[in-house]
């Protein structure tokens, strides 16, 4: 059975698949999107499903919130699989090095990861951002900074294995450059059980964006779900619905990045004989 | 035992490292803010060149990076974390106040996301792949996804906005004079809605992790030797299943730690509980830069012991770890 098959046996993984391909048709129809969902297209606070122009009805300043809402699909999408895919390379390069290196190397970065582990991710990406300034940058790299830790832990726990194998040793032997060794045939086949976390460190990286642009520190110039929550707060008690419509979006979301990986990790497993 | 010290003793010292790590850290972070305590200090109070001058002169700032760190960890060593400026007092002092507040919420938040949470999990561990187990799993999935500040917010609208069961926000009923027994129940009812908020996240890890292990510990060759015994089944699942889940469990109480304390900053600012979270999000929003690295290192610290914590309730609760793991 071919693994695309396999994966769709699962239900839970169908379920993942079918959120994930909403969330980026949502994404994608955004570039499509006339106009500018900052822009005011009607009444201020008209509630859901009153005028069909206008489905999901208007925040407080009367811009459409279905336009904000796909808009902030795109923010949502590209800051949470730009800040996984920076903490997967950030931590497999420090798990590989430290894993390969060993001694006095392995032990400092070992140090380093339990420092970064000690201060709580969302305080230091506050701090970050608050710091160098909000932007969409600045939020991934602020979100990488609190995740990498991670996937090093588990990248040097394997590298500590494969370091000790065959081919690593005839690698040596043909007078490969240590580094060359860690990066070109260490590293790929520490990899596997590192991008088995990344389901989750997507999620993970999609909910920290939306709470710092919830606390004000998402980037000003961009709509987000978090920074529209943070909006419909204030009307909390006469349009609730400005703040829960976003947060169905955002948990609908991150719901299908781990039904989905969950369904990727069991094919993977299967095909690997693990099952 | 004696193991299990020296296990512990290691601890400390990787600790203490791991500390001046943070540290040098914040104190990097505190270099790159644009400004420093003397501007700080000049847009509150007003001052010409001179002073300026001065003040850098008599707070040390005219002199080396190294010089400073130096300076900067001799102070911490005193627990002098150094003025705040918008608060115009130490910011030790005001970090204290605020730090039992969180502390509460923390120790509720983990004793309902621990307590239920591996309660319902052993329920849907102890016969895997029922119905019960599969709608708890599901369920369990679908509440981890979920924002912790966002599910707080609803639990506003229906609890305090339509319902009027519960209070809005802050930590107690402003100026009653309540005392002793009505303090403190004013207080719980304040403390259910933004622990509910701050605990189900992990209430579904908790669930999700004594689930899986289970899973794993029924494969055991002791499980099926104790079901060769003729245990009951009760006996059998809480006894040797579940008991054996348990563990990883509590370690994951102490990495959850960080976790509970960075998702308490955004719970905090929803439910206006006067923490070190809510604390922190101010000093944010009015650029008090030593005052937020303060609140950090707090925080590091806080993690630290309760990370030792857990190794020692580890070391009474696992008879492995006292008797070779010593190295592990």
């Amino acid at each position: 059975m071919s693994p695309a098959r396999r994966f769709l046996r699962t239900p839970e993984a169908v379920a993942g698949a079918i959120l994930l391909a909403a969330l980026i048709a949502m994404a994608l129809v955004a570039l499509l999107f006339p106009g500018d969902p900052q822009a005011i297209a009607g009444p201020a606070l008209l509630p859901p499903f009153q005028d069909w122009s206008l489905p999901l009805g208007t925040d407080r300043l009367g811009r459409d919130v279905l336009a904000e809402l796909f808009h902030g699909a795109r923010a949502s999408l590209a800051v949470g699989l730009a800040a996984a895919a920076a903490a997967l390379a950030i931590g497999s390069v420090v798990g590989t090095l430290a894993g390969f290196a060993g001694g006095l190397v392995d032990e400092v970065l070992m140090r380093i990861t339990d420092a970064f582990q000690t201060v709580p991710s969302f305080l230091l990406a506050l701090a970050f951002v608050s710091v160098v300034g909000p932007s969409l940058g600045v939020v991934v790299i602020a979100i990488a900074l609190g995740t990498w830790p991670g996937p090093a832990r588990i990248a040097r726990a394997e590298v500590l294995s494969i370091r000790e194998r065959d081919y690593v040793a005839s690698a040596r032997a043909i007078g490969m450059h240590p580094l060359e060794i860690a990066f070109r045939e260490v590293l790929p086949n520490a990899l596997p059980p590192v991008l088995a976390m990344s389901s989750v460190i997507v999620a993970a990286a999609i909910l920290t964006e939306a709470a710092l642009s919830f606390l004000g520190l998402g980037d000003p110039n961009r709509v987000t779900w978090g920074g529209m929550i943070a909006e419909g707060r204030a009307v909390l008690r006469t349009a609730p619905f400005l703040s829960i419509v976003p947060g169905i979006a955002l948990v609908l979301t991150v719901l299908g990045v781990y039904l989905a990986g969950e369904g990727i990790v069991e094919t993977t497993a299967v095909r690997r004989g693990l099952s | 035992m004696i193991r299990a010290l020296m296990l512990l003793r290691r601890r400390v010292v990787g600790s203490v490292f791991v500390l001046l790590i943070v540290v040098i850290g914040t104190f990097v972070l505190l270099e790159a803010a644009p400004g420093d305590a003397v501007d700080a200090y000049i847009v509150s109070t007003g001052g010409d060149a001179g002073m300026i001058e001065l003040l850098r002169h008599r707070w040390g700032l005219d002199q080396s990076e190294l010089t400073r760190l130096a300076n900067y960890l001799w102070a911490l060593l005193h627990l002098d974390l150094g003025q705040s400026v918008t608060f115009a007092r130490p910011i030790r002092d005001v970090i204290l106040e605020r730090l039992p507040n969180t502390l509460l919420l923390m120790v509720s938040a983990t004793a309902l996301s621990f307590g239920l949470g591996s309660a319902l999990g052993i329920y849907a561990g102890a016969r895997p792949g029922s119905a019960r187990d599969r709608f708890l799993s599901i369920g369990s999935l679908a509440l981890y996804a979920v924002p912790g500040f966002w599910l707080g917010l609803v639990l506003i609208v229906i609890f305090a906005v339509d319902l009027r069961w519960l209070p809005i926000g802050g930590i107690e009923t402003l100026a009653s004079d309540k005392t002793g027994v009505d303090r403190a129940a004013d207080i719980a009812t304040h403390l259910i809605l933004p622990v509910a908020a701050l605990g189900f996240i992990y209430l579904a890890l908790y669930l999700r992790m004594m689930r899986a292990g289970m899973a794993e510990a029924w494969r055991q060759d002791f499980v099926l030797a104790a079901r060769a015994r003729g245990l009951s089944r009760r006996r059998l699942v809480l006894a040797h299943v579940a008991r054996n889940a348990l563990l990883p469990l509590i370690t994951m109480l102490g990495l959850q730690s960080a976790q509970m304390l960075g998702g308490s900053v955004v719970i905090e600012s929803v439910f206006s509980v006067p923490g070190l979270g809510r604390l922190a999000q101010e000093a944010v929003a009015s650029r008090d830069t030593p005052l937020l690295l303060g609140i950090i290192l707090t925080s590091a610290v806080l993690v630290v012991v309760i990370n030792l914590l857990v190794d020692i309730a580890y070391a009474f609760l696992d008879p492995r770890v006292g008797a070779g793991e010593a190295g592990a």
